[in-house]
């Protein structure tokens, strides 16, 4: 579980979060949505620690991120895996040394124990035979799907997926989004996803956040949304908006 | 734009000290270091010969065309080329070619891997990113540029031989009997540290210079053009305060 208190965060006096309090709950697809520069990508940033708050707390399981000593900083690190919006796949490298990298840098795994947990990753993400080829070399989809199997390669408890299905065909978002559902359930990871993509909220969403201008305006699960549409004007208008997109 | 200048020097400097921590996996570094030994040496050896041998001709031709009285004798052509080369051409024009090539390199491969957000990755994922991206480039270059400097003198020399011979400026005996006479070991010490100091100042900067890229693909240029542009603008401030403070 991750637990958000009092985060604020400004950038050049321009206050981006207002007083963020929210949980993230284990085993569940736990969504942010809200319109670009509603500060769904600050929040998220925060939380994996490429941002520091300038006030308030970030527990991943009652450990405070930013008290945290440097090597039980690391240590949590260790924990969380990230799809990237761009996928973030290192391009001087093949897709099995992708995978493998977290492997390499912090398992005591040897070559043999590394290639077979690479294949079973890609496997899981139900890619095979391309072990060898390089980033650029396959489609937008299958690099978001090297990116899932690089995120579980360790045995992490949180995921941090932003925009998992920008840039994707509605066929291959959904694919992506099952992936991504059957994972969390599978091995109850608190799941953190940051869309704008509603196919994906009403699908998935175990757990939805609404951002409005830096403020948690919203949040509940996904029959709440609904009926939460009706009755909250932002809402509603970013849930119209969406279906125009 | 003073404070600019200072924000981007106190930056730098964190940036450098950033880099100081034991790596991950000793193994991993140790091979980042050689594959880059190699990107550097193996692959600026090519433009490094090409320089040095041409700098070294045109030296032997334009001192002799300068050399106009009888009562100088020509073996000080030699003199001039080994010295020049030695103090001055090898090492400074080696590292303003290798801050062009290796400089606009790294900086170019960093910058994109922070657009990408690749350098987010490894944040992420608790790795040191300037200690595991910039560290082996550094230390690569401190290695392999002071060898890239003993090749180009070695051809420059050899060039400026060359041209004298084949042009019938001055004989075999005259150019190495020049060389020779004044040839003082302090001379190739200097030239040594000169290299140093210039590959650090080329592979730290455009290291810096590319991990702070923002704003794209247009943003990667500008890095890359900075990391030419302050690297070679140190080279040359650092030429001549080391001439200053060791000659």
């Amino acid at each position: 579980m991750i637990e958000l208190k009092q985060v604020n965060k400004s950038f050049e006096g321009r206050k981006v979060l207002h007083d963020i309090n929210a949980v993230f709950y284990s085993g569940k697809n736990n969504l942010i949505i809200g319109a670009s520069g509603g500060g769904k990508s600050v929040m998220m940033k925060c939380m994996v620690g490429l941002e520091r708050p300038d006030t308030g707390m970030i527990e991943f399981d009652g450990r405070n991120l930013l008290a945290l000593e440097d090597q039980a900083l690391r240590d949590v690190r260790r924990e969380i895996g990230m799809l990237f919006q761009g996928t973030a796949l290192f391009d001087s490298l093949t897709v099995e040394q992708n995978v493998a990298f977290p492997l390499e840098m912090f398992s005591k795994m040897n070559a043999s124990e590394r290639r077979d947990r690479v294949n079973f990753c890609l496997k899981r993400v139900n890619l095979e035979n391309v072990n060898n080829k390089y980033p650029s070399e396959i489609s937008g989809g299958m690099k978001k799907r090297v990116g899932i199997a690089r995120a579980i390669a360790l045995d992490i408890k949180y995921l941090f997926c932003d925009e998992p299905n920008s840039g994707l065909d509605p066929i291959t978002s959904r694919l992506i989004d099952e992936l991504i559902n059957e994972i969390t359930h599978e091995y109850g990871i608190t799941n953190v996803i940051n869309s704008h993509d509603m196919k994906t909220v009403f699908d998935i969403g175990d757990h939805i956040i609404f951002l409005y201008k830096g403020q948690k305006w919203w949040e509940g699960n996904r029959e709440d949304l609904k009926h939460a549409q009706t009755q909250i004007k932002e809402l509603d208008q970013f849930i119209k908006a969406s279906y125009f997109e | 734009m003073n404070q600019n200048y200072f924000f981007h020097f106190g930056q730098y400097l964190l940036f450098l000290k950033g880099m100081i921590s034991k790596p991950e996996k000793t193994n991993i570094f140790l091979k980042r270091i050689s594959d880059e030994m190699y990107k550097i040496g193996i692959g600026s050896l090519p433009i490094v010969a090409i320089t040095a041998l041409f700098i070294g001709a045109v030296t032997t031709v334009q001192t002799a065309y300068q050399l106009v009285s009888g009562l100088i004798s020509k073996s000080v052509i030699g003199t001039i080329v080994s010295d020049s080369t030695m103090l001055e051409l090898g090492p400074t024009i080696t590292c303003l070619v290798l801050s062009g090539k290796v400089g606009a390199h790294i900086a170019s491969e960093i910058g994109n891997m922070r657009i990408s957000e690749q350098i987010d990755a490894l944040d992420v994922m608790g790795i040191n990113a300037p200690a595991y991206l910039a560290l082996p480039k550094i230390i690569a270059g401190i290695v392999m540029i002071p060898l890239l400097n003993f090749i180009a003198i070695t051809l420059s020399i050899y060039g400026g031989y060359m041209a004298g011979e084949l042009s019938g400026i001055l004989t075999h005996q005259e150019f190495v009997s020049g060389a020779r006479e004044t040839f003082k070991g302090f001379t190739l010490v200097f030239s040594t540290i000169k290299a140093f100091t210039f590959a650090f100042i080329i592979t730290s900067v455009s290291s810096y210079q590319g991990y702070y890229t923002s704003g794209g693909a247009l943003g990667v240029g500008e890095s890359s053009t900075r990391a030419v542009v302050f690297s070679s603008v140190l080279v040359l401030f650092f030429d001549y305060l080391l001439a200053e403070i060791l000659l």
